[in-house]
């Protein structure tokens, strides 16, 4: 396992062979290899939901790859050009026309965006079906909070790099939020605009942000992610330690080695999700217009604001949650309430591991409760996500107070209702279901 | 229990679903008909083209709707001789917005921006609803309103072909009162070239996109089945 000691490559004597003893020497290449893929043990009864981690892993080398084309043809600039269109949002247009196959290379980063939180919720749901974040893989879960954190942070600065309407006016909507911090809001939102509305030097330092600083941390943060996975090897749908169980190798029984039995495997989950992403890609890149916002296609307009903006489907539970707070609390203004909820939404998730008491881990062998609870925690974060593309409404309002109590329920009353369930005993050895 | 519990997922989407405000007609063309794409080309250049740019858009991808470059430059150049200059407007922008109130918008992706949350492809809909609802209004400087654009700042520019509608305020529907150079549904068929043309240039390479796709997916088919087989050929001991 990872961790372990691996004795050091000896040569057979061939160029290649000597080639490799001479980088062992120095380099860590056999246990890298061995440690983390030849001779890392996975349960082997992993199921459907164990295809979303490598899968968030594929999408984002696919981002970073597709990113690194686009930007050598798109030009953060909100200067007008001289057909009075941005020069940004014309630039997006220029790689969608002129740039050999850039139309392919802008799809592929637009639904990358919409898969990659597709892929990284099922993954989490998958720690919250299986217990996944429990002890002792703690800070595995912490690490993928910090993901899921920065992954909002790069799509929501991504998103205004086209520079159309809907980029605009979101970011407009979301950096006022700031103002309602007290005593220092304003001054924060104006320090984060770098302008006193979205300009030019938003688009600049969000380009930064986008294509520098939040990749570098995400990567950073993946890695501590797997590392920190492979120091205590994978959970599994029964939630059983394998570990406990080992043979006189020190290998656990119900063990395969990570390559080649879950490499083989993911590549059929590779290619079943690149077949989904090509149906969207080719056949429905606006996603139905929940992908690509319609009114993205009209350029940035500072003088004439939408009737309605919506964010992004991926952030609309917790724009959700943000406007059904709408009392003034403690004489602060409900606004504020409303970005404390929409942060603690969020980062409520890293306290599952302390807050989860079921003696189980896995849904499997947890009784009713459980299992209702999780459903209408899901169903919850639907509704909040559906009400968050609508206008506002006093219906949908009652409603998404009435989810986003059962939200923060959901997680704060789990320390009674995690530990009260009927519970199946656990077997000892993994099931293959 | 878990089909009642996946029942119980959708059920609330089900009922918050609602039917859209105002009623569409259904754009009847098709962006894989070369003659009406031509045709749109045509009315798009001549009618259109006088205050609204293309300005994403250059003439040599014209050359896409089966048209040699010689027939690109004779009929549908009236700006520019160059056939990789793009389809700009010469009219200025803060002219425009004086003699308009505002600017007339760019409509190279004006298709895609009328789409809809849900329906990407009502784009089509609106605008060949919205180029068939004028009606004289003494009220607009310019004579003209719309139904499903209210007080628009665009004069019917294709009166001379539809006629003159006026709106029976009773029924609130539209009358032709004084009938144009074409039939009405030679009009329609018209407008609904013009529609296609502007689907079309929103997304040029559109028909292509579509068959690289099945292009990939036969390809990630074939891949499926050996990395299928590959699968099952490595587990078959893993009990």
């Amino acid at each position: 396992m990872a961790g372990g000691t691996f004795e050091k490559y000896k040569s057979d004597g061939s160029l290649a062979g000597n080639a490799l003893e001479w980088v062992d020497a120095r380099f860590p290449a056999t246990s890298l290899w061995k440690g983390h893929l030849s001779e890392y043990y996975c349960p082997k009864n992993f199921n459907f939901w164990y295809f979303f981690g490598s899968l968030a892993l594929l999408v984002l080398v696919i981002q970073i790859v597709t990113g690194i084309f686009l930007v050598m043809h798109y030009k953060p600039d909100a200067a007008l050009n001289a057909s009075g269109v941005p020069i940004a949002f014309a630039s997006v247009e220029y790689i969608m026309r002129d740039v050999p196959g850039g139309w392919l290379i802008r799809y592929m980063h637009s639904t990358g965006a919409s898969a990659f939180f597709i892929v990284v919720y099922l993954h989490m749901f998958r720690g919250m079906l299986y217990g996944s974040y429990r002890k002792p893989r703690e800070l595995t879960w912490l690490f993928g909070v910090g993901i899921f954190l920065v992954l909002m942070g790069e799509a929501f600065f991504g998103y205004l790099l086209p520079w159309g309407q809907m980029s605009y006016w979101g970011a407009q909507v979301i950096v006022n939020l700031f103002g309602a911090i007290p005593v220092v809001g304003n001054d924060l939102s104006i320090l984060i605009r770098g302008d006193f509305v979205v300009g030019d030097a938003t688009l600049n330092r969000f380009f930064s942000f986008h294509v520098i600083a939040f990749p570098l941390v995400l990567v950073g943060l993946v890695a501590a992610h797997v590392l920190a996975l492979h120091e205590t090897g994978s959970n599994n749908p029964d939630g059983i330690e394998i570990k406990a169980n080992k043979d006189e190798h020190g290998i656990p029984r119900d063990g395969i080695p990570f390559h080649p039995y879950y490499t083989v495997k993911d590549i059929v989950g590779v290619v079943v999700f690149l077949m989904v992403f090509s149906l969207v890609m080719f056949f429905a890149p606006e996603g139905g217009g929940y992908f690509l916002e319609t009114p993205n296609f009209y350029p940035a307009d500072p003088l004439k604001t939408p009737n309605h903006i919506a964010p992004v489907w991926y952030f609309t539970p917790y724009y959700s949650i943000l406007r059904a707070i709408v009392w003034n609390f403690f004489g602060l203004d409900a606004k504020f309430w409303g970005v404390v909820a929409m942060g603690a939404s969020v980062v409520i998730f890293a306290f599952l591991p302390w807050l989860d008491r079921s003696p189980v881990k896995s849904m499997r062998y947890r009784g009713p409760i459980s299992k209702v609870m999780l459903t209408l925690f899901v169903i919850c974060f639907f509704i909040l996500g559906y009400l968050g593309t609508l206008s506002p409404s006093p219906t949908g309002e009652l409603v998404s107070q009435v989810c986003t109590l059962f939200y923060f329920g959901f997680f704060l009353a789990m320390p009674w209702w995690s530990r009260m369930d009927k519970f199946k005993p656990v077997p000892d050895r993994v099931t293959m279901k | 229990m878990k089909k009642f519990l996946i029942a119980l997922l959708f059920a609330p989407i089900m009922a918050f679903a609602s039917g859209p405000v105002v009623h569409l007609d259904k754009w009847p063309g098709s962006v894989s008909d070369k003659a009406a794409l031509q045709n749109g080309a045509k009315l798009f250049v001549n009618y259109c083209m006088n205050c609204h740019g293309a300005s994403y858009m250059r003439y040599k991808n014209l050359l896409d709707l089966g048209l040699t470059e010689q027939q690109v430059k004779e009929n549908l150049m009236f700006t520019s001789d160059k056939i990789g200059s793009l389809m700009t407007v010469a009219a200025r922008h803060d002219e425009q917005k004086q003699w308009f109130g505002a600017t007339p918008p760019d409509l190279t992706i004006i298709a895609r921006a009328r789409g809809e949350l849900g329906d990407a492809g009502a784009g089509a809909d609106w605008l060949y609803t919205y180029l068939r609802s004028f009606y004289t209004d003494e009220n607009r400087p310019t004579g003209w309103n719309n139904v499903i654009f209210e007080n628009v700042g665009m004069p019917h520019v294709l009166y001379g072909l539809q006629g003159k509608q006026s709106l029976n305020h009773e029924t609130h529907k539209l009358e032709l009162m004084v009938p144009g150079q074409m039939a009405p549904a030679e009009f329609d068929k018209n407008v609904s070239d013009l529609v296609g043309f502007m689907v079309w240039m929103g997304e040029p390479q559109q028909e292509f996109r579509q068959t690289l796709g099945y292009f990939v997916l036969a390809f990630l088919a074939l891949l499926f089945v050996v990395a299928y087989a590959l699968k099952k050929e490595y587990w078959k001991d893993v009990h």
